[in-house]
């Protein structure tokens, strides 16, 4: 009869569930190694190596990045959130004028992380870094000079 | 049947008015005391409950749930409840002002009513009237008003459609549990919970009553979850389709109300349920008789069994998807109830042929 058959298939579907969450509590209050919380300010952050936290320019030991200041990024960016302070200087070894930055200015609180920038920079200076504790209590830090002081153009990027 | 039990309450009012020989007033005195025994046991097992729901809730999801308030978290429920009671009340524009208000002291009423005659231990119940079972199924049913009125007083359609999907389930769902109920007051042959409790003495009622009382049993908790408003039986919350049903518009204390009334409407179903099927607060196999005093070891035994009684209900609430309005009174009317009413007969069949144990 299917009617005490539904009823007897319903407890044991019924029983069958709590079954795979009973397998899942039990477990779980004797060791606590199944937990898959992080607690995040006392145990690190686990973030993924493509997480696009903030734009850096990537500089050397020597204190040299790679930007030219081709401004390339600047125009790829929908809002505006770049703006490169450049001046053209003698290079004295061929005797012609060089564009140069003086500073690679990043709005961090217009950047909408769209990776256009990045796609766009023909010498690789500018790349994402993973840090994701943006937050400051004044809006003005949010503008960042990429550019470290004193440091300048790598040798051989621009060939 | 007239009741000869030890009660402490009645024994404390009876110190205050002739020991004391205060006469009414120190009747009133006792009355004033028993009351806010009650008043703070029901804040703090609601404010537990929700605790224990939460971090049942996370070892279920193989989270950690609430664990920086307090030592293990303890502290959480009263913190948000602190913050409850500092949020401004605000309710819609044009809500029926009296039903909309009254709506919440109902269902504590109606709570502390019930919970007024459920033996805690030996002695330990306020009102130990002799039809106690009938009591709190007939208090639970008022419950029921607060709810609709909170749905209706809101003026929001959502909380009005909660509102009533709640008066549905739980009317039809008190016919069933009504009925498991009596199947274990047919086997007992009284009303009154105390009488029940003592009745088990030799051996509790499940193992008793066997397949009548097992049955009972299995009508009881699903009958007892869809009355408390529980997952899968939430369809007034519905929290998918109504936002949170009848208490959409509640804010602060009065949806702390609410909130607090549900998990002790989960205390009660589970009380009621271990009174009559496990025995109350008797040890099981009277282990414990004979050391030390009846009624502590009593309240040891009560709340441990009923402690069990509620993780198998938050077990169901984490495990089972929510019905739909249809599978909900199919399961009511087509299942539960044909077979209560077969179980009540087969019940009484048994105890007219002597079959019980």
């Amino acid at each position: 009869m299917s009617y005490i058959g539904d009823i007897i298939g319903g407890i044991k579907t019924l029983l069958n569930g709590m079954k795979v969450t009973g397998a899942y509590f039990f477990p779980n209050i004797i060791n606590r190694k199944y937990v898959i919380t992080r607690q995040y300010p006392d145990e690190p952050a686990i973030v993924f190596e493509r997480f696009k936290g903030e734009v850096v320019m990537w500089h050397n030991e020597n204190n040299e990045h790679r930007c030219t200041g081709c401004q390339a990024c600047e125009i790829a960016c929908p809002n505006g959130s770049i703006e490169i302070i450049w001046d053209r200087v003698l290079n004295p070894e061929t005797g012609k004028k060089v564009k140069q930055i003086d500073q690679h200015i990043y709005h961090l609180g217009m950047c909408t992380m769209c990776n256009l920038c990045i796609q766009a920079c023909p010498t690789n200076a500018i790349m994402w870094s993973t840090n994701f504790h943006n937050s400051t209590y004044d809006r003005s830090q949010l503008t960042k000079v990429l550019n470290r002081p004193g440091s300048k153009l790598m040798a051989g990027v621009e060939e | 049947m007239i009741l000869t039990h030890i009660n402490y309450f009645a024994d404390l009012i009876n110190y205050f008015s002739n020991t004391l020989g205060w006469g009414f007033g120190g009747k009133i005195l006792g009355y004033v005391i028993i009351a806010l025994i009650y008043m703070t046991f029901f804040s703090v097992a609601g404010l537990l409950l929700v605790y224990l729901e939460r971090r049942v809730a996370a070892f279920f999801q193989l989270r950690l749930g609430p664990n920086r308030v307090g030592p293990w978290g303890l502290l959480q429920t009263i913190a948000d409840a602190l913050k409850l009671l500092t949020k401004e009340l605000f309710g819609t524009d044009r809500k029926d002002n009296l039903l909309y208000h009254s709506a919440y002291y109902i269902v504590i009423i109606a709570s502390l009513m019930a919970l007024s005659a459920i033996p805690f231990s030996k002695g330990l119940v306020a009102f130990d009237v002799n039809i106690g079972v009938f009591f709190i199924s007939a208090i639970s049913s008022v419950g029921v008003l607060s709810i609709l009125l909170g749905g209706w007083g809101s003026n929001n359609k959502y909380s009005m459609i909660g509102g009533m999907r709640s008066g549905l389930q739980m009317i039809s769902y008190e016919l069933s549990s009504g009925l498991a109920i009596l199947t274990i007051v047919l086997m007992a042959g009284t009303l009154s919970m105390t009488g029940i409790v003592e009745q088990q003495r030799d051996m509790i009622f499940l193992l008793k009553g066997h397949i009548p009382a097992l049955i009972a049993f299995i009508i009881f908790v699903i009958a007892g979850t869809a009355e408390s408003n529980r997952t899968p039986f939430d369809l007034p919350e519905g929290e998918a389709e109504l936002g949170a049903g009848y208490h959409t518009e509640y804010s602060g204390m009065g949806f702390a109300w609410f909130f607090l009334a549900e998990f002790i409407n989960m205390f009660i179903i589970s009380a009621v349920g271990v009174t009559l099927f496990f025995g109350g607060w008797l040890a099981p196999f009277g282990i414990t008789d004979g050391l030390g005093p009846e009624w502590a070891w009593g309240l040891f035994w009560f709340f441990l069994k009923v402690f069990l009684m509620i993780f198998l209900l938050m077990w169901f609430r984490w495990t089972f998807p929510r019905l739909r309005i249809d599978q909900l009174l199919t399961l009511e009317w087509k299942y539960l109830l044909p077979i209560g009413l077969l179980n009540i007969i087969i019940m009484a069949v048994f105890v007219y042929f002597g079959l019980i144990l």
